[in-house]
Protein backbone atom coordinates (compact mmCIF):
# COMPACT_ATOMS: atom_id res chain seq x y z
CA UNK A 1 0.00 0.00 0.00
CA UNK A 2 2.65 2.62 -1.57
CA UNK A 3 0.03 5.40 -2.43
CA UNK A 4 -1.00 7.02 0.28
CA UNK A 5 -3.38 9.14 -2.26
CA UNK A 6 -5.41 12.20 -0.38
CA UNK A 7 -8.60 10.04 -0.89
CA UNK A 8 -8.23 7.14 1.00
CA UNK A 9 -8.91 7.42 4.70
CA UNK A 10 -7.42 5.45 7.70
CA UNK A 11 -9.64 3.78 9.84
CA UNK A 12 -6.79 1.51 11.58
CA UNK A 13 -3.26 2.57 12.03
CA UNK A 14 -0.82 0.67 13.72
CA UNK A 15 2.56 2.63 14.26
CA UNK A 16 5.49 -0.21 15.39
CA UNK A 17 3.38 -1.95 17.52
CA UNK A 18 5.07 -4.52 20.44
CA UNK A 19 3.14 -6.63 22.67
CA UNK A 20 4.55 -8.91 25.66
CA UNK A 21 2.87 -11.32 27.50
CA UNK A 22 3.75 -11.59 30.69
CA UNK A 23 2.86 -15.12 32.57
CA UNK A 24 3.06 -15.92 36.12
CA UNK A 25 3.89 -19.08 37.25
CA UNK A 26 7.12 -20.34 35.42
CA UNK A 27 10.86 -20.53 35.86
CA UNK A 28 11.97 -21.63 39.35
CA UNK A 29 9.52 -22.76 42.04
CA UNK A 30 6.84 -22.87 39.29
CA UNK A 31 3.23 -22.21 40.64
CA UNK A 32 4.45 -22.89 44.68
CA UNK A 33 2.83 -20.92 47.33
CA UNK A 34 6.03 -19.21 48.24
CA UNK A 35 6.57 -18.35 44.24
CA UNK A 36 3.41 -16.45 44.42
CA UNK A 37 4.48 -14.51 47.68
CA UNK A 38 7.42 -13.81 46.17
CA UNK A 39 5.73 -12.83 42.87
CA UNK A 40 3.46 -9.89 45.19
CA UNK A 41 6.24 -8.69 47.49
CA UNK A 42 8.35 -8.40 44.31
CA UNK A 43 6.12 -6.60 42.23
CA UNK A 44 8.13 -5.17 39.14
CA UNK A 45 11.56 -5.46 40.34
CA UNK A 46 13.22 -8.73 39.65
CA UNK A 47 10.39 -9.77 37.19
CA UNK A 48 12.73 -13.37 35.96
CA UNK A 49 13.48 -14.17 39.89
CA UNK A 50 9.82 -14.04 40.95
CA UNK A 51 8.99 -16.55 37.76
CA UNK A 52 7.44 -14.52 35.41
CA UNK A 53 8.32 -14.84 31.54
CA UNK A 54 8.10 -12.39 29.08
CA UNK A 55 6.73 -13.55 25.42
CA UNK A 56 7.30 -11.14 22.99
CA UNK A 57 4.06 -11.74 20.63
CA UNK A 58 4.11 -9.15 17.91
CA UNK A 59 7.44 -7.31 17.72
CA UNK A 60 7.03 -3.94 15.69
CA UNK A 61 4.31 -3.76 13.37
CA UNK A 62 3.26 -1.22 11.24
CA UNK A 63 0.53 -1.24 8.90
CA UNK A 64 -2.32 1.65 7.75
CA UNK A 65 -5.56 0.18 6.53
CA UNK A 66 -8.27 2.06 4.86
CA UNK A 67 -11.84 2.68 4.43
CA UNK A 68 -13.84 -0.40 2.33
CA UNK A 69 -10.84 -2.26 2.37
CA UNK A 70 -11.41 -6.40 3.62
CA UNK A 71 -7.69 -7.49 5.04
CA UNK A 72 -6.66 -10.84 6.02
CA UNK A 73 -4.34 -11.94 8.47
CA UNK A 74 -2.26 -14.97 7.73
CA UNK A 75 0.57 -17.33 9.52
CA UNK A 76 1.14 -20.23 10.99
CA UNK A 77 -0.01 -20.94 14.74
CA UNK A 78 1.30 -18.96 17.36
CA UNK A 79 2.63 -16.22 14.94
CA UNK A 80 0.46 -13.42 16.49
CA UNK A 81 -2.58 -13.27 14.59
CA UNK A 82 -5.28 -13.33 16.94
CA UNK A 83 -3.05 -10.96 19.49
CA UNK A 84 -2.68 -8.51 16.67
CA UNK A 85 -6.84 -8.35 16.97
CA UNK A 86 -6.96 -8.06 20.03
CA UNK A 87 -4.55 -5.14 20.39
CA UNK A 88 -6.56 -3.25 17.42
CA UNK A 89 -9.84 -3.99 19.20
CA UNK A 90 -8.40 -2.02 22.35
CA UNK A 91 -8.67 -5.34 24.66
CA UNK A 92 -4.85 -6.03 24.93
CA UNK A 93 -2.23 -3.39 26.05
CA UNK A 94 0.46 -2.48 23.69
CA UNK A 95 4.07 -2.55 25.15
CA UNK A 96 5.17 -0.04 23.05
CA UNK A 97 3.87 2.09 19.62
CA UNK A 98 0.58 3.02 19.17
CA UNK A 99 -2.71 1.90 17.49
CA UNK A 100 -4.61 4.55 16.04
CA UNK A 101 -8.61 3.68 15.18
CA UNK A 102 -11.64 5.42 14.10
CA UNK A 103 -14.29 4.27 16.12
CA UNK A 104 -14.96 1.51 18.33
CA UNK A 105 -13.21 -1.59 16.78
CA UNK A 106 -15.13 -4.61 17.41
CA UNK A 107 -13.46 -8.21 18.16
CA UNK A 108 -16.02 -11.14 16.55
CA UNK A 109 -14.65 -14.22 17.98
CA UNK A 110 -15.88 -17.18 18.19
CA UNK A 111 -15.19 -18.75 21.31
CA UNK A 112 -16.28 -15.36 22.77
CA UNK A 113 -20.04 -16.91 24.84
CA UNK A 114 -22.53 -15.30 25.48
CA UNK A 115 -24.72 -16.13 28.66
CA UNK A 116 -25.57 -19.89 28.47
CA UNK A 117 -28.59 -20.20 30.69
CA UNK A 118 -30.44 -17.65 28.26
CA UNK A 119 -32.68 -18.60 25.61
CA UNK A 120 -31.10 -17.22 22.01
CA UNK A 121 -33.66 -14.85 21.98
CA UNK A 122 -32.83 -13.19 25.08
CA UNK A 123 -29.12 -13.14 23.90
CA UNK A 124 -29.98 -11.69 20.63
CA UNK A 125 -31.56 -8.51 22.60
CA UNK A 126 -28.97 -8.11 24.97
CA UNK A 127 -26.00 -8.56 22.74
CA UNK A 128 -27.74 -5.56 20.14
CA UNK A 129 -28.16 -3.42 23.52
CA UNK A 130 -24.85 -3.98 24.61
CA UNK A 131 -23.77 -2.78 21.27
CA UNK A 132 -25.35 0.00 21.87
CA UNK A 133 -28.49 -0.14 19.68
CA UNK A 134 -31.89 1.20 21.09
CA UNK A 135 -34.36 -1.60 22.00
CA UNK A 136 -36.38 -0.08 18.88
CA UNK A 137 -33.47 -0.85 16.38
CA UNK A 138 -33.04 -4.37 17.87
CA UNK A 139 -36.58 -5.19 17.54
CA UNK A 140 -36.79 -4.30 14.25
CA UNK A 141 -33.51 -6.29 13.25
CA UNK A 142 -34.56 -9.40 14.91
CA UNK A 143 -36.02 -11.47 12.92
CA UNK A 144 -33.29 -10.42 10.43
CA UNK A 145 -30.76 -11.81 13.12
CA UNK A 146 -32.37 -15.14 13.50
CA UNK A 147 -33.07 -15.68 9.99
CA UNK A 148 -29.75 -15.06 9.31
CA UNK A 149 -28.06 -17.14 11.43
CA UNK A 150 -30.34 -20.19 10.75
CA UNK A 151 -31.28 -21.19 13.64
CA UNK A 152 -34.59 -22.30 13.92
CA UNK A 153 -34.05 -24.01 10.87
CA UNK A 154 -34.28 -27.35 12.33
CA UNK A 155 -37.59 -26.13 14.66
CA UNK A 156 -37.76 -23.57 17.30
CA UNK A 157 -34.29 -22.91 19.07
CA UNK A 158 -34.42 -19.43 19.21
CA UNK A 159 -36.45 -19.97 22.32
CA UNK A 160 -34.47 -22.56 23.99
CA UNK A 161 -31.46 -21.56 26.28
CA UNK A 162 -27.99 -20.96 25.16
CA UNK A 163 -26.39 -23.88 26.74
CA UNK A 164 -28.23 -26.52 24.80
CA UNK A 165 -26.83 -25.19 21.75
CA UNK A 166 -24.42 -26.58 19.55
CA UNK A 167 -20.87 -25.04 19.37
CA UNK A 168 -21.59 -24.49 15.97
CA UNK A 169 -24.98 -23.07 16.50
CA UNK A 170 -23.62 -20.67 19.16
CA UNK A 171 -20.96 -19.24 17.23
CA UNK A 172 -23.04 -18.58 14.02
CA UNK A 173 -25.61 -16.67 16.79
CA UNK A 174 -22.71 -14.60 18.07
CA UNK A 175 -21.68 -13.90 14.58
CA UNK A 176 -25.16 -12.80 13.50
CA UNK A 177 -25.72 -10.32 16.53
CA UNK A 178 -22.19 -8.82 15.74
CA UNK A 179 -22.87 -8.67 12.34
CA UNK A 180 -26.25 -6.97 12.55
CA UNK A 181 -24.76 -3.45 13.30
CA UNK A 182 -23.10 -1.48 10.98
CA UNK A 183 -19.20 -1.62 12.54
CA UNK A 184 -16.83 0.91 11.41
CA UNK A 185 -14.09 -1.87 11.80
CA UNK A 186 -15.38 -5.42 11.96
CA UNK A 187 -12.08 -8.08 13.75
CA UNK A 188 -13.59 -11.41 12.48
CA UNK A 189 -11.60 -14.37 14.25
CA UNK A 190 -11.65 -17.88 12.63
CA UNK A 191 -15.73 -16.98 12.44
CA UNK A 192 -15.72 -18.36 9.09
CA UNK A 193 -14.26 -22.09 9.57
CA UNK A 194 -17.46 -22.86 11.51
CA UNK A 195 -20.36 -23.30 10.34
CA UNK A 196 -21.77 -25.69 7.42
CA UNK A 197 -21.02 -24.53 4.06
CA UNK A 198 -24.49 -22.69 3.13
CA UNK A 199 -23.35 -20.62 6.43
CA UNK A 200 -20.23 -19.69 5.75
CA UNK A 201 -21.17 -18.53 2.23
CA UNK A 202 -24.05 -16.67 4.02
CA UNK A 203 -21.32 -15.00 6.28
CA UNK A 204 -18.96 -14.11 3.32
CA UNK A 205 -21.95 -12.56 1.62
CA UNK A 206 -22.57 -10.30 5.05
CA UNK A 207 -19.05 -9.44 4.99
CA UNK A 208 -19.18 -7.97 1.65
CA UNK A 209 -22.52 -6.33 2.50
CA UNK A 210 -20.66 -4.74 5.63
CA UNK A 211 -17.54 -3.54 3.73
CA UNK A 212 -19.81 -1.87 1.45
CA UNK A 213 -20.89 0.41 4.01
CA UNK A 214 -17.70 1.55 4.24
CA UNK A 215 -15.95 0.08 7.07
CA UNK A 216 -12.71 -2.24 7.22
CA UNK A 217 -13.05 -5.83 7.46
CA UNK A 218 -10.31 -8.24 8.93
CA UNK A 219 -10.45 -11.35 9.15
CA UNK A 220 -8.02 -13.97 10.32
CA UNK A 221 -8.22 -17.24 9.22
CA UNK A 222 -6.45 -20.71 8.53
CA UNK A 223 -8.77 -21.07 5.23
CA UNK A 224 -6.71 -19.90 2.17
CA UNK A 225 -10.12 -20.04 0.43
CA UNK A 226 -12.24 -17.66 2.43
CA UNK A 227 -9.12 -15.11 2.57
CA UNK A 228 -9.09 -15.88 -1.44
CA UNK A 229 -12.76 -14.86 -1.70
CA UNK A 230 -13.45 -12.56 1.09
CA UNK A 231 -9.53 -10.17 1.20
CA UNK A 232 -7.67 -8.14 -1.51
CA UNK A 233 -5.01 -7.48 1.15
CA UNK A 234 -3.32 -9.71 3.31
CA UNK A 235 -0.94 -9.05 6.03
CA UNK A 236 1.19 -12.42 6.42
CA UNK A 237 2.64 -12.18 10.26
CA UNK A 238 5.29 -14.87 11.52
CA UNK A 239 6.72 -15.23 14.43
CA UNK A 240 5.36 -11.67 15.30
CA UNK A 241 7.24 -10.34 12.76
CA UNK A 242 5.34 -8.00 9.49
CA UNK A 243 6.25 -10.44 6.80
CA UNK A 244 4.70 -9.19 3.86
CA UNK A 245 1.90 -6.84 3.32
CA UNK A 246 0.26 -6.87 0.08
CA UNK A 247 -2.46 -7.88 -2.72
CA UNK A 248 -4.08 -11.33 -1.92
CA UNK A 249 -2.66 -13.03 -4.42
CA UNK A 250 1.01 -12.15 -3.90
CA UNK A 251 1.07 -12.84 -0.62
CA UNK A 252 -1.00 -16.20 -0.51
CA UNK A 253 1.29 -17.29 -3.36
CA UNK A 254 4.60 -17.04 -1.20
CA UNK A 255 2.77 -17.87 2.11
CA UNK A 256 1.89 -21.26 0.28
CA UNK A 257 5.36 -22.36 -1.17
CA UNK A 258 6.17 -21.06 2.60
CA UNK A 259 3.99 -23.42 4.00
CA UNK A 260 4.44 -25.69 1.36
CA UNK A 261 8.28 -25.96 1.59
CA UNK A 262 7.42 -27.29 5.23
CA UNK A 263 6.02 -30.22 4.47
CA UNK A 264 8.74 -32.08 2.98
CA UNK A 265 11.43 -31.10 5.71
CA UNK A 266 8.86 -32.46 8.69
CA UNK A 267 8.09 -35.55 6.53
CA UNK A 268 12.31 -36.20 6.38
CA UNK A 269 12.40 -35.73 10.49
CA UNK B 1 12.28 -23.77 14.28
CA UNK B 2 12.94 -24.07 10.52
CA UNK B 3 10.96 -21.53 9.76
CA UNK B 4 12.99 -18.45 9.85
CA UNK B 5 14.12 -19.77 5.71
CA UNK B 6 14.76 -16.20 4.50
CA UNK B 7 14.37 -12.60 6.47
CA UNK B 8 11.12 -10.93 6.13
CA UNK B 9 11.44 -8.37 2.87
CA UNK B 10 12.11 -5.31 4.18
CA UNK B 11 8.44 -3.69 4.55
CA UNK B 12 8.54 0.16 3.40
CA UNK B 13 9.02 0.83 6.76
CA UNK B 14 7.47 5.09 7.54
CA UNK B 15 9.51 7.66 8.62
CA UNK B 16 9.24 7.84 12.85
CA UNK B 17 6.24 10.67 12.92
CA UNK B 18 4.87 9.68 9.85
CA UNK B 19 1.83 7.52 10.82
CA UNK B 20 1.06 9.22 13.90
CA UNK B 21 0.96 12.29 11.73
CA UNK B 22 -1.74 10.53 9.21
CA UNK B 23 -3.40 9.09 12.09
CA UNK B 24 -3.83 12.69 13.58
CA UNK B 25 -4.85 14.25 10.43
CA UNK B 26 -7.73 11.82 9.78
CA UNK B 27 -8.69 12.06 13.45
CA UNK B 28 -8.30 8.42 14.11
CA UNK B 29 -8.12 7.91 18.46
CA UNK B 30 -5.82 5.53 20.56
CA UNK B 31 -7.49 1.96 20.24
CA UNK B 32 -9.07 0.94 24.19
CA UNK B 33 -8.25 4.06 25.89
CA UNK B 34 -10.11 5.31 28.62
CA UNK B 35 -13.22 8.24 28.03
CA UNK B 36 -13.09 10.81 29.72
CA UNK B 37 -15.57 11.11 33.15
CA UNK B 38 -18.53 13.21 31.63
CA UNK B 39 -18.03 10.93 28.63
CA UNK B 40 -18.07 8.39 30.09
CA UNK B 41 -21.08 8.85 32.24
CA UNK B 42 -22.99 9.81 28.80
CA UNK B 43 -22.09 6.20 27.62
CA UNK B 44 -23.36 4.67 30.61
CA UNK B 45 -26.85 6.72 30.09
CA UNK B 46 -26.88 5.09 26.61
CA UNK B 47 -26.77 1.81 27.97
CA UNK B 48 -29.55 2.02 30.53
CA UNK B 49 -31.82 -0.10 28.29
CA UNK B 50 -28.90 -2.70 28.72
CA UNK B 51 -28.21 -2.55 32.18
CA UNK B 52 -31.98 -2.85 33.30
CA UNK B 53 -32.36 -5.87 29.97
CA UNK B 54 -29.47 -7.87 31.83
CA UNK B 55 -30.45 -7.84 35.29
CA UNK B 56 -33.89 -8.99 34.70
CA UNK B 57 -32.44 -11.46 32.38
CA UNK B 58 -30.15 -12.42 35.30
CA UNK B 59 -32.95 -12.66 37.21
CA UNK B 60 -35.22 -14.73 35.39
CA UNK B 61 -32.25 -16.85 34.29
CA UNK B 62 -31.30 -18.22 37.90
CA UNK B 63 -33.96 -20.17 38.59
CA UNK B 64 -34.31 -21.62 35.11
CA UNK B 65 -33.06 -24.99 35.78
CA UNK B 66 -35.12 -25.28 38.74
CA UNK B 67 -38.55 -27.46 38.73
CA UNK B 68 -40.93 -24.83 40.45
CA UNK B 69 -38.59 -21.77 38.51
CA UNK B 70 -39.62 -18.33 39.58
CA UNK B 71 -41.12 -19.22 42.41
CA UNK B 72 -37.96 -19.35 44.54
CA UNK B 73 -37.55 -16.06 44.60
CA UNK B 74 -39.87 -15.96 46.99
CA UNK B 75 -39.36 -19.35 48.34
CA UNK B 76 -35.69 -18.63 48.99
CA UNK B 77 -35.89 -15.63 51.58
CA UNK B 78 -38.80 -17.32 53.08
CA UNK B 79 -36.25 -20.37 53.98
CA UNK B 80 -33.77 -18.15 55.18
CA UNK B 81 -35.89 -16.42 57.58
CA UNK B 82 -37.13 -19.46 58.82
CA UNK B 83 -33.55 -20.81 59.17
CA UNK B 84 -32.57 -17.76 61.39
CA UNK B 85 -35.69 -17.64 63.64
CA UNK B 86 -34.74 -21.78 64.19
CA UNK B 87 -31.27 -20.50 65.21
CA UNK B 88 -31.89 -17.40 66.93
CA UNK B 89 -35.06 -16.97 68.14
CA UNK B 90 -35.59 -20.77 69.44
CA UNK B 91 -32.13 -21.82 70.29
CA UNK B 92 -30.21 -18.94 71.20
CA UNK B 93 -33.64 -16.90 72.51
CA UNK B 94 -32.16 -13.54 71.64
CA UNK B 95 -35.96 -13.00 71.01
CA UNK B 96 -35.82 -11.45 74.76
CA UNK B 97 -34.91 -8.51 74.32
CA UNK B 98 -36.96 -7.41 71.13
CA UNK B 99 -40.36 -6.71 70.44
CA UNK B 100 -42.05 -8.14 67.52
CA UNK B 101 -38.63 -9.85 67.02
CA UNK B 102 -39.91 -11.87 64.00
CA UNK B 103 -41.02 -9.28 62.09
CA UNK B 104 -37.37 -7.64 63.27
CA UNK B 105 -35.45 -10.35 62.11
CA UNK B 106 -36.64 -11.03 58.85
CA UNK B 107 -36.61 -7.01 57.89
CA UNK B 108 -33.27 -7.25 58.87
CA UNK B 109 -31.82 -10.68 56.91
CA UNK B 110 -33.53 -9.26 53.78
CA UNK B 111 -32.17 -6.03 53.95
CA UNK B 112 -28.93 -7.24 54.16
CA UNK B 113 -28.78 -10.24 51.77
CA UNK B 114 -29.56 -7.37 49.10
CA UNK B 115 -25.82 -5.66 50.26
CA UNK B 116 -24.39 -8.73 50.75
CA UNK B 117 -25.82 -10.51 47.27
CA UNK B 118 -25.00 -7.19 45.52
CA UNK B 119 -21.37 -7.54 47.05
CA UNK B 120 -20.74 -11.29 46.36
CA UNK B 121 -21.97 -10.34 42.63
CA UNK B 122 -20.48 -7.38 42.32
CA UNK B 123 -16.53 -9.10 43.34
CA UNK B 124 -17.16 -11.08 40.09
CA UNK B 125 -19.08 -9.16 38.00
CA UNK B 126 -15.87 -8.46 35.52
CA UNK B 127 -14.42 -11.85 36.18
CA UNK B 128 -16.95 -13.80 36.17
CA UNK B 129 -18.18 -12.38 32.47
CA UNK B 130 -15.06 -12.37 30.55
CA UNK B 131 -16.46 -13.89 27.18
CA UNK B 132 -19.07 -10.77 27.75
CA UNK B 133 -16.32 -7.80 28.21
CA UNK B 134 -13.63 -9.10 25.64
CA UNK B 135 -16.69 -9.83 23.19
CA UNK B 136 -18.43 -6.47 22.90
CA UNK B 137 -17.51 -2.73 23.69
CA UNK B 138 -19.64 -1.09 26.29
CA UNK B 139 -18.84 0.87 29.83
CA UNK B 140 -17.87 -1.99 31.88
CA UNK B 141 -19.58 -0.23 34.75
CA UNK B 142 -23.03 -1.45 33.73
CA UNK B 143 -21.94 -4.85 34.74
CA UNK B 144 -21.64 -3.86 38.32
CA UNK B 145 -24.74 -1.68 38.54
CA UNK B 146 -26.94 -4.27 36.65
CA UNK B 147 -25.84 -6.83 39.31
CA UNK B 148 -26.82 -4.69 41.91
CA UNK B 149 -30.06 -3.50 39.89
CA UNK B 150 -30.72 -7.54 39.98
CA UNK B 151 -30.29 -7.41 43.58
CA UNK B 152 -32.42 -4.47 44.17
CA UNK B 153 -35.48 -6.62 41.94
CA UNK B 154 -34.83 -10.02 44.19
CA UNK B 155 -35.15 -7.55 47.17
CA UNK B 156 -38.42 -6.29 45.46
CA UNK B 157 -39.61 -10.22 45.80
CA UNK B 158 -38.81 -10.50 49.32
CA UNK B 159 -40.27 -7.43 50.42
CA UNK B 160 -43.70 -9.04 49.17
CA UNK B 161 -42.81 -11.94 50.69
CA UNK B 162 -42.36 -9.49 53.85
CA UNK B 163 -45.37 -7.65 53.83
CA UNK B 164 -47.23 -11.09 54.24
CA UNK B 165 -45.23 -11.88 57.06
CA UNK B 166 -45.61 -8.31 58.97
CA UNK B 167 -49.59 -8.60 58.55
CA UNK B 168 -49.41 -12.19 59.70
CA UNK B 169 -47.68 -11.11 63.09
CA UNK B 170 -50.27 -8.45 63.30
CA UNK B 171 -47.66 -5.03 62.43
CA UNK B 172 -50.20 -2.45 61.39
CA UNK B 173 -50.06 -1.17 57.77
CA UNK B 174 -48.87 2.55 57.89
CA UNK B 175 -47.87 5.68 56.35
CA UNK B 176 -44.29 5.27 57.26
CA UNK B 177 -44.22 2.31 54.63
CA UNK B 178 -43.33 4.86 52.54
CA UNK B 179 -40.18 5.83 53.91
CA UNK B 180 -38.88 2.35 52.83
CA UNK B 181 -38.73 3.76 49.40
CA UNK B 182 -36.14 6.20 50.40
CA UNK B 183 -34.24 4.00 52.02
CA UNK B 184 -34.51 1.33 49.20
CA UNK B 185 -32.86 4.13 46.78
CA UNK B 186 -30.00 5.03 49.31
CA UNK B 187 -29.14 1.58 50.01
CA UNK B 188 -29.25 0.60 46.43
CA UNK B 189 -26.75 3.70 45.59
CA UNK B 190 -24.58 2.24 48.61
CA UNK B 191 -24.41 -1.35 47.23
CA UNK B 192 -23.98 -0.33 43.47
CA UNK B 193 -20.87 1.87 45.10
CA UNK B 194 -19.26 -1.07 46.92
CA UNK B 195 -20.09 -3.49 44.11
CA UNK B 196 -18.11 -1.14 41.54
CA UNK B 197 -15.13 -1.29 43.93
CA UNK B 198 -15.20 -4.86 44.39
CA UNK B 199 -15.44 -5.26 40.62
CA UNK B 200 -12.02 -3.19 40.14
CA UNK B 201 -10.45 -5.57 42.81
CA UNK B 202 -11.86 -8.81 41.75
CA UNK B 203 -10.85 -8.02 38.29
CA UNK B 204 -7.44 -7.34 39.10
CA UNK B 205 -7.09 -10.58 41.68
CA UNK B 206 -10.07 -12.79 41.08
CA UNK B 207 -8.63 -14.43 44.99
CA UNK B 208 -10.43 -11.76 46.56
CA UNK B 209 -14.02 -13.87 45.41
CA UNK B 210 -12.71 -16.59 47.61
CA UNK B 211 -12.13 -14.37 50.80
CA UNK B 212 -15.64 -12.19 50.37
CA UNK B 213 -17.62 -14.74 52.03
CA UNK B 214 -15.71 -14.22 55.41
CA UNK B 215 -15.52 -11.24 55.32
CA UNK B 216 -19.42 -10.46 54.36
CA UNK B 217 -20.25 -13.12 57.47
CA UNK B 218 -18.36 -11.26 60.12
CA UNK B 219 -19.88 -7.57 59.08
CA UNK B 220 -23.48 -9.52 59.36
CA UNK B 221 -22.98 -10.33 62.75
CA UNK B 222 -21.74 -7.03 63.93
CA UNK B 223 -24.46 -5.46 61.72
CA UNK B 224 -27.34 -6.19 64.18
CA UNK B 225 -29.14 -8.38 61.70
CA UNK B 226 -30.41 -11.11 64.47
CA UNK B 227 -29.62 -8.58 67.54
CA UNK B 228 -30.90 -5.16 68.53
CA UNK B 229 -27.84 -2.43 68.46
CA UNK B 230 -29.72 -0.49 70.43
CA UNK B 231 -30.37 -2.22 73.35
CA UNK B 232 -26.50 -3.03 73.40
CA UNK B 233 -25.68 0.36 73.13
CA UNK B 234 -27.72 1.30 76.12
CA UNK B 235 -27.21 -1.69 78.88
CA UNK B 236 -23.86 -3.12 77.97
CA UNK B 237 -20.36 -0.94 79.30
CA UNK B 238 -19.05 -0.85 75.68
CA UNK B 239 -16.27 1.57 75.00
CA UNK B 240 -17.99 4.98 73.32
CA UNK B 241 -15.84 4.37 70.47
CA UNK B 242 -16.99 0.58 69.56
CA UNK B 243 -20.64 1.79 70.29
CA UNK B 244 -20.65 4.86 67.43
CA UNK B 245 -18.60 2.25 65.30
CA UNK B 246 -21.53 -0.34 65.69
CA UNK B 247 -23.60 2.57 64.52
CA UNK B 248 -22.39 4.50 62.07
CA UNK B 249 -21.63 1.07 60.30
CA UNK B 250 -23.71 1.57 56.94
CA UNK B 251 -25.60 -1.75 56.78
CA UNK B 252 -26.57 -1.27 60.46
CA UNK B 253 -28.22 2.41 59.55
CA UNK B 254 -29.91 1.05 56.14
CA UNK B 255 -31.28 -2.09 58.49
CA UNK B 256 -32.76 0.03 60.93
CA UNK B 257 -34.41 2.59 59.00
CA UNK B 258 -36.44 -0.10 57.04
CA UNK B 259 -37.22 -1.55 60.60
CA UNK B 260 -38.16 1.99 61.64
CA UNK B 261 -40.54 2.22 58.19
CA UNK B 262 -42.10 -1.22 58.59
CA UNK B 263 -42.24 -2.24 62.38
CA UNK B 264 -44.55 0.25 64.06
CA UNK B 265 -42.56 -1.02 67.55
CA UNK B 266 -39.71 -0.18 66.09
CA UNK B 267 -38.91 3.25 67.55
CA UNK B 268 -37.32 6.56 66.41
CA UNK B 269 -35.42 6.47 69.77
CA UNK B 270 -34.20 2.78 68.61
CA UNK B 271 -32.22 4.21 65.55
CA UNK B 272 -28.78 5.26 65.54
CA UNK B 273 -27.99 9.16 65.90
CA UNK B 274 -28.33 11.12 62.95
CA UNK B 275 -29.38 8.02 60.65
CA UNK B 276 -30.57 9.78 57.95
CA UNK B 277 -27.59 12.08 57.29
CA UNK B 278 -25.27 8.89 57.60
CA UNK B 279 -27.44 7.14 55.32
CA UNK B 280 -27.40 10.11 52.34
CA UNK B 281 -23.70 9.84 53.15
CA UNK B 282 -22.71 6.67 52.78
CA UNK B 283 -24.77 6.37 49.53
CA UNK B 284 -22.57 9.54 48.30
CA UNK B 285 -19.87 8.56 49.41
CA UNK B 286 -19.84 4.71 48.33
CA UNK B 287 -21.74 5.80 45.01
CA UNK B 288 -19.76 8.67 43.60
CA UNK B 289 -16.64 7.16 44.62
CA UNK B 290 -16.70 3.72 43.93
CA UNK B 291 -17.72 5.00 40.09
CA UNK B 292 -14.92 7.07 39.65
CA UNK B 293 -12.66 4.29 41.04
CA UNK B 294 -13.80 1.46 38.86
CA UNK B 295 -13.46 4.43 35.80
CA UNK B 296 -10.24 5.02 36.67
CA UNK B 297 -8.99 1.24 35.08
CA UNK B 298 -11.96 0.95 32.58
CA UNK B 299 -9.60 0.36 29.79
CA UNK B 300 -7.80 -2.51 31.34
CA UNK B 301 -10.97 -4.72 32.22
CA UNK B 302 -10.98 -8.20 30.22
CA UNK B 303 -6.98 -7.87 29.76
CA UNK B 304 -4.14 -10.05 30.26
Amino acid sequence: MAEHTSEKVPTVVADRVDIVYRVNGTGAGRGSATAALNRILRRGQAEKAAGVRRVHAVKKVSFVAYKGEAIGLIGTNGSGKSTLLKAVAGLLPVESGHIYTDGQPSLLGVNAALMNDLTGERNVFLGGLAMGMSREQVKERYQDIVDFSGINEKGDFITLPMRTYSSGMAARLRFSIAAAKDHDVLLIDEALATGDRSFQRRSEERIRELRKRAGTVFLVSHNNKSIRDTCERVLWLERGELRMDGPTEEVMKEYEAFTGERKPAAAKA
Amino acid sequence: MSQVLHTPPPTRAPADGDLAALAARHGLSVSGARPSLPQYVRQLWARRHFISAFATAKLTAQYSQAKLGQVWQVMTPLLNAAVYYFIFGVLLGTKQNVADYVPFLVTGIFVWTFTQSSIMAGTRAISGNLGLVRALHFPRAALPISFALQQLQQLLFSMCALAVILLCFGVPVAASWLLAVPALVLQFTFNAGVSMVMARLGAKTPDIAQLMPFVLRTWMYVSGVMWSIDSIAKHDDLPRIVTVLLQINPAAVYIDLMRFALIDSFQAHQLPPHVWAAAVGWALLAGIGGFIYFWKAEETYGRG
